[in-house]
């Protein structure tokens, strides 16, 4: 006997995301999901985040790695609140696992989340978190290339940060072939070559964020 | 490498539907998968015979149909055809604006059930 069903397979976490952002707009609170290599600059990047919007905005960071807490240690001692999630394995975050980290902090006193997704190019690009903007970072080392092996992450990204582009001489990156790539593959997404942990280029990322984190305190969908 | 979390949510819609069904057992189950999806076939495949093992979906068939990607021009109503990197500009009119009509579904068509 055959049964039509039509359903998609996510259903289960497209609705706990649909969940997640009818919360988000319900309190005004932007929420980005961050996503990268291991090793690209997630947790500098943030920090240099948080030191460009700290005096404009009530921000929190929901840390996902497989294991181990440094990096919502270090967050937290930058003196901003931090919620771990270790997967246990899993390489991405899902929608639940959200949720249960965003139950714990105080979203009518916050304007912004970052989420810093588990390091990985390919899984966190299909699950949805209830998020308001996925963002990538690529940074100079890991080479002008990877778009042509993972087109996925960069189409599925409202913007692309260039991290360590203090190295960009040094790694024979050749970031006219990178742009032309990634330009095919989404031609909206704005690129920002940022050095995170010399602060160079973080105001004009900052400035896009804060754009969007002031449209949504208006009750605007960003 | 996320076919494991595709496979379980496969599972669960195919197992509500066939235990609402009254089925003894499930022979097929149809899904669709966009090309412009990060899932792998094979390794979809391989990920189903791990997750329904001691299920009422045990040794049955998945039937993966995978859907090109599709796009429509915003300028001239063009619809086209395309691969991962080609289907940000219009062939007909060199549009920049298009919305992507087909390519990252990821869907449970139906089951076949005894």
């Amino acid at each position: 006997m055959k049964i039509d069903i039509g359903e998609r397979i996510l259903a289960a976490n497209d609705d706990l995301a649909a969940g997640n952002r009818e919360l988000f707009a319900e309190h005004g609170v932007y929420v980005l999901d961050l996503m990268a290599s291991p090793g690209a600059g997630k947790t500098s990047t943030i920090l240099a985040t948080i030191d460009a919007l700290r005096d404009r905005y009530s921000i929190a960071v929901i840390e996902g790695d497989i294991a181990s807490k440094v990096d919502a240690e270090k967050v937290r001692a930058h003196g901003i609140p931090a919620v771990q999630i270790n997967t246990g394995g899993a390489c991405h975050l899902e929608s639940a696992m959200i949720r249960r980290a965003v139950d714990t902090l105080d979203l009518d006193a916050l304007d912004l989340i970052i989420i810093e997704n588990v390091g990985n190019l390919v899984c966190p690009s299909d699950f949805d978190l209830g998020e308001h903007a996925k963002v990538m970072i690529l940074s100079v080392p890991e080479g002008h290339d990877k778009p042509y092996k993972y087109p996925n992450i960069f189409q599925v990204s409202r913007a692309v940060i260039l991290n360590k582009y203090d190295t960009v001489g040094v790694f024979d990156f050749d970031e006219a072939e990178f742009r032309e790539v990634v330009g095919s593959l989404n031609p909206h997404a704005p690129i920002f070559p940022v050095s995170a942990t010399k602060g160079d280029g973080v105001d004009a990322w900052a400035e896009w964020l804060a754009e969007r984190i002031e449209a949504v305190k208006e009750g605007g969908s960003a | 490498m996320h076919e494991a979390g595709i496979a379980a949510g496969i599972l669960k819609t195919v197992i509500d539907a066939a235990e609402g069904a009254g089925a003894s057992r499930v022979n097929t189950v149809d899904v669709t998968v966009g090309e412009l999806t990060e899932v792998v076939e094979d390794a979809l495949h391989f990920a189903w015979g791990a997750a329904t093992d001691g299920t009422i979906a045990q040794g049955s068939k998945l039937e993966i149909t995978m859907l090109p990607a599709r796009s429509r021009c915003a300028d001239c109503a063009e619809v086209f055809g395309h691969g991962r990197y080609d289907g940000g500009r219009c062939p007909a009119c060199g549009g920049y604006v298009v919305d992507l009509l087909a390519g990252r579904e990821l869907r449970v068509d139906g089951i076949d059930i005894d």
